[in-house]
């Protein structure tokens, strides 16, 4: 630990003395258009090793954990949508087989016959969807579990994605930890049992199911990963209420002010029978004491309550001559809003509702059409969250990803998390290219998704150090950027000539290598022997799908397009046909640096350019060619031999 | 823990909650509303006089029938609670949405 420590701090030191010496010193600014951005990744990189070394500052293997709590109950969600039914049968055998007394449910997203037949020979429950989900947002995997919460009874809660075999000791090892009372999840790795030698698709993450969640532990902020993690039902159940209330005091707050805002349109126009007139009086009246009900801190229930019986009773006797024209106008208003709004399919916060009656109040309204309108927002926005299925929603539905969040909402809550490693199930990867980099796509998607909804760094609830693990984890998924100014900088030098540093003299070797070396030493002191060279190539090599999560994120989330989500195939890829087309990107860089290399060659041979610059860069592109290269085993990759026929059948997690 | 449906009026239903209302007796409650409510009494008290503890799963109980009820044109208000459920209502903020009536007959007074 002590070494650790110290290793740490020297790569911080020594990366901020070379990082400053970059800014301050050596930015070639006759070519700023490289050298910036150049200096910039470096910064990025130089934050995301400080990260990594505050991670592992307090990274701790847990002792034993006490024995289980006797007599408590535990539920066993097995989440499933396509995965065929053979492949959740092997699970759901295994769970039922789980030796703590519990019950086991198959929560069946896809509501197939066949599964329910299954659930019911192999003696587990099964639970899918009701009518009340029906054309309301899904919420994908959290709507899922969602949904199965208020259905079962368990006090703790083993989840398990339908490719992760369970032991049978699985809760017998975990329980003990909620003897604390403040623990709220106890989260143990994923390992995969199908991943050929070599691990050429870089499925296994051994250093985050390792030391950095044991870094994340010590600052007690170990994430939920998803699957594989026992959850306190209170905990799961006091997120949900609190986050009810407060988008509901939202809401309400919202749409009080924007319907005041239509009546107040439509009395200014003018032009009514006596009768509207006074409805429109007494809507107005209503709603203004609404709102002086609602700062006076009454009950929501209450004012929603009384002023929809008001407003009700206030346009009771008026018959909407145009009521057509008001239905043209909501629907208009929801065609301009880009049709079936794109956060629906996606079952993101709620919010639409308000959206629609907010563009309604800015439209000149005939006055009938504003008591309609009014009538409607009343009814959209009310303390029953009429536009989800689940007024109270434990699991958090901002992201595709719905574990980060969860854990992130738990800890500003004041729960604890806790990190156990023990291979207690054991999963099933991807067996090929295409289905990795979905799912690879889909892990950085919904990271980034948290990262610009819920910004752990201006949430309120968690100490400082939990807010930077969580952001440590988003910071490290926008390493796509750095990357390409990283393979475009050599390739600058190497064919133009073109400086990003000032020199390459002996006083840049002097900033970076002990920087460089030490960094090196701090990976290999925190991996403690594990390989972690697979993750690293992989980090680099997929820079397309980073920034394409990135990207897809940011339209999702602030311009509110669609995340174009993919679902995990259901079926591997035909081997015979290799992905090369999933990594056009690669294939481009690489050649890129391949002609650079040449050119850079001839410069030095031919024009005589100067060598040590040729070489360092040459050593670089080296360095990322080996890092590519990773992709070449992956493409070519057949699948998994090493197990008997069923792993050759077993496809996907989604 | 034990419900017990009386009637009140001519569409108020008084759910009467006996015991613990937690996760165990949460779906129960679920249900009992859901009958009331399909019997066309969906103006709904839940009576938690003789209601000893209440944790999330209750409060998350009570919102669904909440919303169960909002749909059918009714509500839902609560009545009698203890200190200890009190504290949770406050705790949770689920007293920025309830109101907390001193007995059943005062509920619908409006």
């Amino acid at each position: 630990m002590l070494l650790l420590r110290i290793v740490a701090l020297a790569t911080v030191i020594l990366g901020v003395n070379y990082v400053a010496w970059r800014w301050l010193e050596s930015i070639n600014w006759d070519a700023w258009w490289i050298a910036v951005p150049l200096v910039i990744a470096e910064t990025y990189s130089l934050i995301d090793v400080a990260l990594f070394a505050l991670t592992m500052w307090r990274a701790r293997e847990r002792p034993a954990p006490p024995p289980p709590l006797d007599g408590v109950t535990a539920d066993v969600f097995i989440a499933t949508y396509n995965e065929p039914v053979d492949l959740v049968a092997t699970t759901a055998r295994a769970a039922r087989d789980i030796r703590y007394p519990h019950q086991t449910y198959i929560l069946d997203d896809g509501d197939r016959p066949e599964m329910r037949a299954a659930a019911a020979e192999i003696g587990v429950g099964y639970i899918t969807r009701g009518r009340e989900w029906k054309n309301r947002p899904r919420h994908a995997k959290a709507g899922n579990v969602n949904n199965a919460l208020m259905q079962t009874t368990g006090e703790f809660l083993l989840i398990l994605d339908a490719d992760m075999i369970p032991r049978p000791e699985i809760l017998d090892n975990t329980l003990g930890y909620f003897r604390d009372e403040e623990v709220a999840l106890v989260q143990t790795p994923q390992v995969f049992s199908n991943v050929a030698t070599g691990d050429p698709l870089g499925s296994q993450a051994p250093l985050f199911y390792g030391p950095i969640q044991e870094g994340k532990d010590g600052w007690n902020a170990a994430f939920f990963c998803g699957s594989n993690a026992v959850l306190r039902r209170e905990a799961l159940m006091q997120l949900g209420i609190v986050g009810y209330v407060r988008e509901t005091d939202r809401a309400v707050a919202a749409t009080l002010r924007d319907a005041t805002r239509i009546v107040r349109r439509a009395r200014r126009r003018g032009g009514v029978s006596p009768a509207t007139a006074a409805a429109l009086d007494e809507t107005a009246a209503a709603l203004i004491e609404a709102r002086r009900q609602l700062g006076n801190g009454e009950p929501l229930g209450e004012v929603t309550y009384t002023v929809q019986r008001r407003v009700r009773a206030a346009s009771a006797g008026l018959v909407s001559d145009d009521l057509e024209n008001i239905r043209a106008d909501i629907e208009e208003i929801e065609r301009l809003a880009g049709g079936e709004s794109p956060s629906a399919s996606f079952g993101l916060d709620a919010g639409d509702g308000d959206e629609l009656i907010a563009a309604l109040s800015t439209r000149e309204l005939s006055p009938l059409n504003a008591l309609e309108a009014v009538q409607l927002a009343l009814q959209a926005v009310d303390v029953d969250r009429g536009d989800e299925a689940q007024a109270v929603m434990p699991l958090a539905t901002i992201s595709v990803t719905e574990d980060m969040a969860t854990s992130m909402r738990l800890h500003a809550l004041g729960w604890k998390s806790v990190f156990h490693k023990e291979l207690l199930a054991d999963g099933l990867a991807p067996e090929d290219l295409g289905t990795a980099l979905t799912q690879r796509l889909r892990w950085a998607q919904g990271t980034m998704q948290v990262f610009l909804r819920e910004n752990p760094l201006f949430s309120t609830g968690m100490r400082l150090t939990q807010r930077l693990m969580y952001f440590s984890t988003m910071w490290s998924y926008l390493v796509g950027f750095a990357t390409i100014v990283y393979l475009a900088a050599p390739v600058v030098f190497l064919v133009f000539g073109v400086l990003p540093v000032t020199s390459w003299a002996p006083d840049f070797f002097w900033h970076f290598l002990p920087f460089f070396i030490v960094n090196q030493i701090l990976f290999l002191v925190a991996a403690r022997g594990l390989p972690t060279w697979r993750g690293q190539q992989y980090s680099l090599a997929l820079f397309p799908v980073w920034i394409r999560a990135c990207v897809t994120a940011f339209n999702n989330v602030v311009l509110k397009l669609p995340l174009d989500f993919a679902v995990t195939p259901k079926t591997k890829q035909d081997v015979r046909k290799r992905p090369w087309g999933k990594i056009t990107w690669q294939l481009i860089v690489a050649a890129v640096l391949f002609v650079s290399v040449i050119i850079g060659l001839v410069r030095v041979l031919i024009l005589g350019d100067e060598v040590i610059g040729t070489v360092v860069n040459i050593v670089w592109v080296a360095y990322d060619f080996v890092c590519l290269s990773v992709l070449i085993g992956a493409v070519r990759f057949n699948g998994f031999q090493g197990a008997s026929d069923t792993a050759d059948d077993e496809r996907q997690r989604v | 823990m034990q419900f017990t449906t009386e009637h009140l009026g001519t569409d108020i239903a008084v759910v009467r909650a006996d015991g613990r209302l937690n996760m165990v007796s949460a779906p129960e409650l679920r249900e009992t509303v859901t009958v009331a409510i399909t019997t066309g009494r969906s103006r709904i008290v839940v009576d938690l006089g003789a209601t000893s503890f209440m944790d999330s799963s209750g409060l998350g109980a009570l919102i669904g029938c909440l919303k169960s009820a909002r749909q059918a044109e009714g509500d839902l208000r609560i009545a009698a609670p203890n200190d200890q459920v009190r504290m949770v209502l406050k705790l949770s903020n689920v007293d920025r949405i309830l109101r907390s009536y001193d007995s059943p007959d005062e509920a619908y007074r409006d």
